[in-house]
């Protein structure tokens, strides 16, 4: 009876992700969506908890330490989630998602514990061996699928939030890549050879797999420039959900199967979208044809750049107040500098002398697809105000003033000039349409893509250094004394 | 190999779900806006919570004497609830915002 209902629950369940993930991706609906999903997955929680019987029909116990762990686990999520900034929630997926994998990978560990001593007891039985190799290879295979891919994505995540809240920086050196499959062959080398050999023997193999897979997952999203994370995070979290379907192999379990093959599926095609954005290649993101070497190159590329003329605060202001039309173009330095707030004031006391303000938002500003978008959201811009790329490049030619807060790849004309650039060919918005270019930046410095920006030197734009925050605030206060 | 086949035999079901899944996974996002990229990301990271599920059948089987089993498997618990939880109070807030743009 109990697990009658129990399968319900499950059913209930898989299709609330299904339906959840649907509405998600429609403005409209994507809060109702998460909502049911949330729904979902509590019933699956507690139907697990009190309706779940083993083979024999025993229910479950240790009940102390299953609630102990929800309510310790549910009070630092809320916790962690209620107070992280907006502008900080990549790094707090990839945290998250860290956790999903570090957990995948716990239960690989103890089924494998399990099965160990499963076959030492089974071994006293004079049909010890056979037992073994008929039944619980393919068992082992999927533990220890779970337990790669699981490792891989909580260390990866791990790196990936440390880059996104700046305390890593990227590193890598010549040869990463070869180091990087040498590891991988080991990997699955080992996990070959724990497949063939009798499990007794196996077992220090088993933690080299568990070491060699955190190291793996490390050297992995290390050298890949800070700006991609969004994507590396994308496709660690499609990574976990095939590690949470490979748990649902190992208890016959739906629920599991259908929730983490979902976020498999959903995840790898969000990574490619994620990556047609930005007009590149997962393989080239993931390799950082250009995003790694941005160091080497920055130097040398800064002094060939010609003359820029800079712009003073008050000449500035002038020129916004009396402009018709202005074109603000945020990028990651806005989202750095947390200026969403001083940059939606300004909007309203030029909105007050007359000027008609209005954003354009490159698919790919910021540290996220749709950051931007949140961002000014939180600082309650109002969402006609916001214009998607084509859309702005249209009126970009009618606009006076463009002001561009620490972009630079995405309003990069070599994208669509140079052949030999790195970044030719990805869709820009196209400022230099416009009357006047205002550039907000801290230095004079490269973005990520470690490429000049012709635009900074052409006659019509000019260079307003500082961070994005100080120089709005200071920005503010002058047109408001004009 | 026997074994192999004798494996796809008895989990068809299981390999069905997989491939059928992973058609409706492609199909049901398939027409997003970049704009909910990032939200998407993050309430697909929340279901994939469900591993949790493992970690409490494990946390649920584990024998009263076996420390090991016990304190991972709790370890697990923590953390799968943490995906779980974290993960949709992440992804609604982020959802929160464009709500409040649909007003004004």
């Amino acid at each position: 009876m109990e697990l009658n209902i129990l399968t319900v629950c499950y059913l209930l369940a898989s299709v609330s992700f299904i339906f959840g993930l649907k509405l998600l991706s429609n403005p409209a609906t994507a809060r109702r969506g998460n909502s049911i999903a949330a729904a979902g997955m509590a019933l699956a929680i507690f139907g697990t908890i009190f309706l779940y019987r083993d083979e024999n029909g025993n229910s479950l116990h240790n009940y102390g330490w299953i609630f102990g762990g929800l309510v310790i686990g549910s009070i630092i999520g809320i916790f962690a989630a209620k107070k992280v900034k907006m502008t900080a929630m990549p790094e707090m997926v990839s945290l998250f998602n860290g956790m999903g994998g570090a957990c995948a990978a716990l239960i690989s560990i103890v089924e494998f514990n399990h099965l160990v001593h499963g076959f030492k007891e089974a071994a006293y039985a004079s049909d010890g061996f056979s037992f073994f190799s008929n039944v619980d290879k393919t068992t082992l295979l999927i533990i220890l699928l779970g337990l790669i891919i699981g490792s891989v994505s909580f260390s990866g995540s791990m790196i990936a939030w440390g880059k996104l809240n700046g305390r890593i920086k990227d590193f890598n050196f010549k040869g990463q890549h070869i180091i990087n499959n040498l590891l991988i062959i080991l990997i699955f080398g080992l996990a070959a050879f724990i497949l063939i050999a009798s499990p007794e023997e196996t077992v220090l193999y088993f933690y080299a797999i568990v070491a060699l897979s955190v190291i793996y997952g490390i050297s992995f999203v290390m050298p890949i420039g800070g700006a991609d994370m969004p994507v590396v995070i994308s496709l660690l979290n499609s990574f976990t959900g095939v590690a949470a379907a490979c748990g649902g192999f190992l208890y016959d379990n739906k629920v599991m199967l259908t929730g983490g093959i979902l976020v498999g599926a959903a995840g790898t095609l969000l990574t490619i979208l994620m990556c047609k954005a930005m007009n590149r290649s997962l393989l080239n993101v993931l390799i950082g044809s250009f995003g790694g070497s941005a160091n080497g190159s920055a130097g040398a590329a800064q002094q060939g750049g010609g003359a820029y003329k800079e712009i003073s605060l008050s000449d500035t202001a002038m020129v916004m107040a009396y402009a018709n039309r202005i074109m603000i173009v945020p990028g990651y330095g806005l989202a750095v500098a947390q200026a969403q707030h001083v940059c939606h004031e300004l909007e309203k006391t030029l909105e007050a002398k007359g000027v008609e303000v209005k954003y354009a938002i490159h698919p790919v500003a910021g540290r996220m697809p749709g950051h931007m978008n949140v961002l000014l959201a939180e600082a309650d811009v109002s969402y006609d105000k916001l214009l998607e790329m084509e859309q702005a490049n249209d009126e970009l030619k009618t606009t006076d003033v463009v002001l561009v807060l620490g972009a630079n790849d995405v309003v990069n004309p070599a994208a669509k000039t140079d052949p030999g650039s790195p970044i030719f060919g990805m869709p820009i918005l196209e400022v230099e349409e416009a009357k006047t270019v205002i550039v907000n930046k801290r230095s004079m410095k490269p973005g990520y893509a470690g490429i000049e920006n012709q635009l900074f030197f052409q006659p019509k734009t000019s260079m307003l250094f500082g961070d994005a925050k100080k120089v709005l605030q200071d920005l503010l206060a002058e047109v408001r004394n004009l | 190999m026997e074994n192999f086949l004798h494996w796809i035999a008895g989990h068809q079901q299981m390999i069905y779900i997989v491939i059928l899944m992973i058609f409706v996974g492609i199909e049901v996002i398939g027409h997003v806006p970049s704009v909910l990229h990032t939200p998407l990301m993050s309430g697909a990271n929340a279901i994939h919570g469900v591993v949790i599920i493992g970690a409490i059948i494990v946390m649920g089987k584990a024998e009263p004497g076996n420390w090991a089993a016990i304190i991972l498997g709790f370890i697990a618990v923590v953390l799968g609830t943490l995906n779980v939880v974290g993960g949709f109070v992440v992804t609604d807030r982020m959802l929160e915002m464009f709500k409040k743009k649909k007003k004004a």
